[in-house]
């Protein structure tokens, strides 16, 4: 492990792992204990709206990302409020016209879209440093936001009608909680790709659900896991010349399919001990 | 008058053009407190809802302490009849009560006082002891004594509980009803019940809800009348007959 660190792209990549474990850390504990998996996953497919306009327009696709990101967040939590659309269609519509837009956007630039494929399914191994920056930033915003209203997303995601009554207003931090949902896509993009995001949003955090009631310790926990997860796969990857995106969420996969049975072989004895 | 503290006039509520609440006009004083009692359906958790903003009347008017719902409702604490939540989070009993003080303690952390106030309305509700509990490892009534404490811990110049005694056992009705008698000094009580028995002992007053409210501000019928006469529809219950009238309604 060591002398691969001679190389300069492995230090990246470890970076990457890092910053991508922050954001999904916090933020997947959110996913999992508020139920917003699907939603999430909404966000994240619509994302490569952003992607397909970056190229398009020649710009970096990650920074690309976000704004896109973040309107279909918004759409998100907001469709489904005004109008009579049920959540779940909102989310499915949104998901798929992101989608759509990408794919028009690329068909609409000359040339052919080099490393497409990682945007879709991750390459932490070509992580370039603008985007290690602007990770860095999104982790950051991340982690002040989730300092700074801990207390009230709390609050909103174990009772949002309590929440309301009580004076909050839940709603709008609803928002703001799917726009961090949006910026921590935007952290995960180069590590697992848009398609892949849901994993790492999930995994970690129902791997942490075991081990603590906590929400706090449950976030310092899925930060650990997620970066264990990335770290792994990330060696595996290189070691066996794997794809890194589906690496990393194999192992995550792996990982927690494993506890699941050893928790579930511990908790019932066979019948034949009865 | 300026000791009002929930106002509802001429309030009408729709669900999909039925209506639910037909012209519905009461309003609570601060040291009201107040029964009400109807059939399944009658509209009772509707007219809480009312109260608290959280649905909007098709017609008339809603006021809390003078102010929109929407605005005072922090004022308000409030029992809700079912919580929507999940039973496997991450959450103990005591930040639970905490999130009772949260409209309050807004954007900034909790005090030492806002800890106190969640720690006192544990007390209240005897759940001292289970404080670090997960909220999912309790049992329902344990649970209810905590959605109380939880309202109780806003400070509320009005608590709006909706059948808060069902699933809770026999001693801890009683000393609930008795808590109820002492917080009646400090604020004024909504109980939305089935329990009449209950009710006809502990309230000052009683409201009949089934669609159309009936109350005049008194206890004007006995415990038997009801007992008797619940089955039939609530106008004839309560008002067949100190108010004939009432059956043109
Ligand atoms: N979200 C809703 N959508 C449509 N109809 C509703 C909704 N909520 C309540 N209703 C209808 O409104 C009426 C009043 O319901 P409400 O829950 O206020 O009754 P309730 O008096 O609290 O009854 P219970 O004693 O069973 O709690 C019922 O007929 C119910 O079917
Ligand atoms: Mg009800």
């Amino acid at each position: 492990m060591i002398e691969i660190l001679q190389y300069g792209f492995m230090v990246n990549a470890l970076a990457a792992a890092s910053l991508a474990a922050i954001a999904c850390g916090i933020i997947g504990v959110y996913v999992v204990v508020k139920r917003i998996v699907f939603i999430s996953g909404g966000i994240s497919h619509a994302s490569f709206g952003g992607i397909g306009l970056g190229y398009f327009l020649g710009i970096d696709p990650v920074l690309c990302v976000i704004p896109f990101s973040i309107a279909s967040a918004l759409s998100i939590g907001e469709v489904s409020r005004r109008t009579k659309v049920s959540e779940d269609s909102a989310i499915g519509i949104i998901w798929t016209m992101g989608m759509a837009i990408g794919i028009m956007f690329i068909s609409l630039t000359p040339g052919y879209a080099p490393d497409l494929f990682s945007y879709l399914f991750g390459n932490i191994l070509t992580v370039p440093r603008s985007d290690l920056l602007i990770m860095l930033l999104l982790d950051i915003a991340i982690i002040t936001v989730v300092y700074l209203l801990y207390k009230e997303f709390l609050a909103i995601t174990f009772d949002e009608e309590f929440a309301t009554v009580i004076g909050i207003p839940a709603h709008k931090l609803y928002l703001v909680l799917l726009c961090l949902i949006a910026l921590t896509v935007v952290v995960l993009i180069r590590v697992v790709g848009v398609i892949l995001v849901i994993a790492l949003l999930t995994i970690p955090a129902a791997v942490s659900r075991r081990f603590t009631d906590d929400l706090r310790k449950m976030m310092v926990l899925s930060i650990f896991f997620a970066a264990l997860f990335s770290i792994t796969g990330l060696y595996m990857s290189y070691a066996l010349d794997l794809p890194s995106g589906s690496t990393i969420v194999l192992v995550s996969g792996i990982v927690f399919s494993l506890l699941e049975l050893f928790r579930h072989v511990r908790r019932n004895p066979p019948l034949s001990a009865v | 008058m300026n000791d009002e503290v929930i106002n509802l006039r001429n309030v009408w509520v729709h669900y999909d053009s039925m209506p639910v609440l037909e012209d519905v006009s009461i309003t609570v004083y601060q040291h009201d407190f107040l029964g009400i009692i109807g059939p399944n359906g009658g509209g009772k958790s509707t007219l809480l809802r009312v109260m608290l903003g959280l649905v909007k009347p098709s017609r008339g008017e809603v006021r809390v302490l003078g102010g929109d719902p929407e605005h005072n409702r922090r004022y308000i604490g409030y029992v809700p009849q079912y919580s929507l939540f999940d039973i496997n989070f991450p959450i103990n009993v005591r930040d639970v009560v905490l999130t009772g003080r949260a409209g309050h303690a807004l954007f900034r952390r909790y005090t030492d006082q806002d800890k106190e106030l969640a720690y006192n309305a544990l007390k209240m509700v005897d759940m001292l002891p289970f404080e670090n509990r997960q909220i999912g490892e309790l049992s329902g009534g344990q649970r209810q004594r905590v959605f109380i404490a939880r309202a109780l811990a806003a400070g509320p110049k009005v608590l709006l509980l909706d059948e808060p005694a069902a699933g809770i056992d026999a001693r801890m009705q009683t000393e609930f009803y008795e808590l109820l008698e002492k917080l009646k000094e400090k604020m004024a009580i909504v109980i939305v019940s089935h329990d009449i028995t209950a009710i006809s002992i502990y309230v000052d007053t009683i409201a009949c809800l089934n669609r159309k409210l009936f109350y005049h501000g008194s206890k004007e019928i006995t415990p038997e009348d009801l007992m008797a006469t619940y089955q039939c529809p609530v106008e004839l219950i309560a008002h067949g007959v100190p108010h004939r009238v009432l059956r043109e309604h």
